[in-house]
């Protein structure tokens, strides 16, 4: 029934679609909401597809990395180094273990205490990285053979921060996605008030086509089509700004945090073309219900 | 074809009709009269369903008009031509469009041959594309009987239908109904013309329904 629906819709009927007067303050109104809301819906899109990638970042990169703090007086450190290594080479599920250079440890502190900062004249702790493979190696048994090997290491695995991260990523995706759903709902409720109007401002054309004859299905598809290809084309406009708006946020790079990485990667470029159609579908099944509605409570 | 059975209707409060039985039998012609705000409108109403009655029963093609779904009077409608007495069109289709527009909601776009035809005899060709707005109460009276025949439908029901024309248009349109009806079609035509009534009876047995008190009686032999 609903399919048969479509494709009339689809086919569209030249002589059906002339008996509804053809303009009217509902036409732009549909339209205008359907493009702000596309514009919006292609944003919370990006939004949620970046967050999706950030909780994947966080949660795969970090759970398969963790950091050995080693803080020895500075005639041990060599030693306790080469322990833990020593360690973490006969280790299950550890793939890569490797003591961090002083080059990298002091970029790694250079934004709080500037490029020039002597790493000898500090008691700067040795960081260890060690990277897991795909089976994960025993936390607990490794802090107690580091206990044992080299007092001064300590095992960080990352769980204490990424947790909540990955959880914040989470939740920040969960929002993107509630955002597209809302807006896809408020959309449905503006059209099927715009298609309310259209309906009860031509009440009088509603009872010369009762009155001759025609079936509510008749009625309804000449509204319902016009409402739908009006959402489909307001839609394509907001879309296509918005996509417009993406491309030209600032792009990532190295330093870049999450806001702009906001965007739309590889595939994910396609998802904003299937916002149109779907607001189409939202039009045609909102104009289709409020319609039918309408229509019994004028004739 | 429409029979009615004890059949009221109240509206505000007061009866209107009260205890009408009636039945209009394939291929006969009536008339209604009766003074104006006596039901006449109403009955017609009742007749395609367009309202319902109180009490009582109407059936319509052996189908009793509660029992029909919104699709099923749709389709009772397309065997039912009426004539309003305000003759509603729609305001933005030409007055050709509107006039075909049963066929167009049903379908039926072979009506489109008989309209030169049909605007012709009722003397609206040259108008065929003007826009009702545009139309005076006699034209619009003349395309709406139009509409209400192109169909050829099994039944007509026509309010006033002539109150706003000449007398040679009204007896043109009359001859249009009387050979609907030679053709076996139905037809009720509420009026207050006299003058109508005589002159059809003179070429179909015509009867004549009066509402008076509620109530729906057959004529004297006075008309």
């Amino acid at each position: 029934m609903k399919l048969q629906a479509i494709t009339d819709m689809l086919r569209g009927d030249r002589q059906a679609d002339r008996v509804v007067p053809p303009s009217g303050h509902t036409a732009w109104l549909t339209s205008f909401t359907a493009a702000a809301m596309t514009f919006l819906a292609v944003f919370a899109l990006a939004l949620s597809l970046a967050s999706g990638r950030l909780a994947e970042r966080w949660g795969d990169a970090l759970a398969r990395s963790a950091t050995i703090r080693i803080s020895a007086p500075a005639g041990q450190m060599d030693a306790q180094t080469r322990a833990v290594l020593e360690v973490l080479s006969t280790t299950p599920g550890v793939e890569q273990a490797r003591a961090m250079t002083d080059a990298e440890q002091r970029a790694l502190l250079e934004p709080w205490f500037g490029p020039d900062l002597p790493l000898d004249a500090l008691p700067i702790p040795r960081l260890i990285e060690v990277t897991e493979d795909g089976s994960g190696y025993d936390s607990e048994g490794l802090r107690q053979r580091l206990a044992a090997e080299a007092p001064g290491a300590v095992l960080d695995d990352h769980t204490r921060w990424r947790k909540p991260l990955a959880l914040a990523a989470g939740r920040l995706r969960l929002l993107g996605m509630t955002s597209i759903l809302l807006i896809g709902a408020t959309m449905a409720a503006m059209i099927t008030l715009a298609a309310n109007a259209a309906l009860a401002a031509n009440a009088q054309v509603i009872r010369v086509l009762r009155l001759v004859g025609a079936r509510d299905v008749y009625i309804a598809r000449a509204f319902v089509r016009r409402f739908t290809l009006r959402t489909l084309g307001g839609s394509a406009v907001g879309a296509g700004v918005g996509l417009i708006g993406v491309a030209f946020l600032p792009s990532a790079d190295v330093a870049g945090g999450f806001l702009t990485g906001l965007g739309f990667q590889g595939a994910g470029w396609l998802l904003p073309f299937l916002l149109p159609p779907l607001a189409a579908s939202v039009a045609f099944f909102a104009t289709r219900f409020a319609a039918f509605r309408k229509l019994k409570e004028l004739t | 074809m429409i029979a009615f059975e004890n059949v009221a209707y109240s509206y505000g409060g007061g009866e209107l009709l009260s205890e009408v039985s009636l039945r209009l039998a394939p291929g006969s012609f009536h008339f209604l009269t009766g003074p104006s705000g006596a039901g006449k409108s109403t009955l017609l109403k009742l007749c395609y369903a367009e309202l319902l009655p109180t009490a009582g029963r109407v059936t319509l093609f052996d189908r009793e008009v509660r029992s029909l779904s919104r699709d099923e009077v749709a389709m009772m409608r397309r065997r039912i031509g009426v004539v309003h007495q305000d003759c509603q069109f729609l305001d933005h289709l030409p007055l050709a469009a509107n006039v075909t527009l049963p066929g167009m909601v049903s379908g039926r776009h072979s009506v489109m041959a008989d309209l030169e035809d049909l605007l012709n005899w009722v003397g609206l060709a040259k108008l065929a594309d003007a826009l009702p707005p545009q139309l005076s109460g006699g034209e619009r009276q003349r395309a709406a009987v139009a509409r209400a025949v192109i169909m050829s439908p099994d039944v007509v029901l026509a309010d006033e239908p002539t109150g706003n024309l000449d007398w040679e248009m009204s007896l043109r349109l009359l001859t249009l109904l009387v050979e609907l009806n030679k053709m076996g079609k139905t037809i009720l035509i509420a009026t207050h013309d006299l003058n109508l009534i005589r002159a059809a009876k003179q070429q179909v047995p015509a009867r004549v329904l009066r509402i008076a008190k509620r109530r729906v009686q057959l004529a004297g032999a006075d008309l």
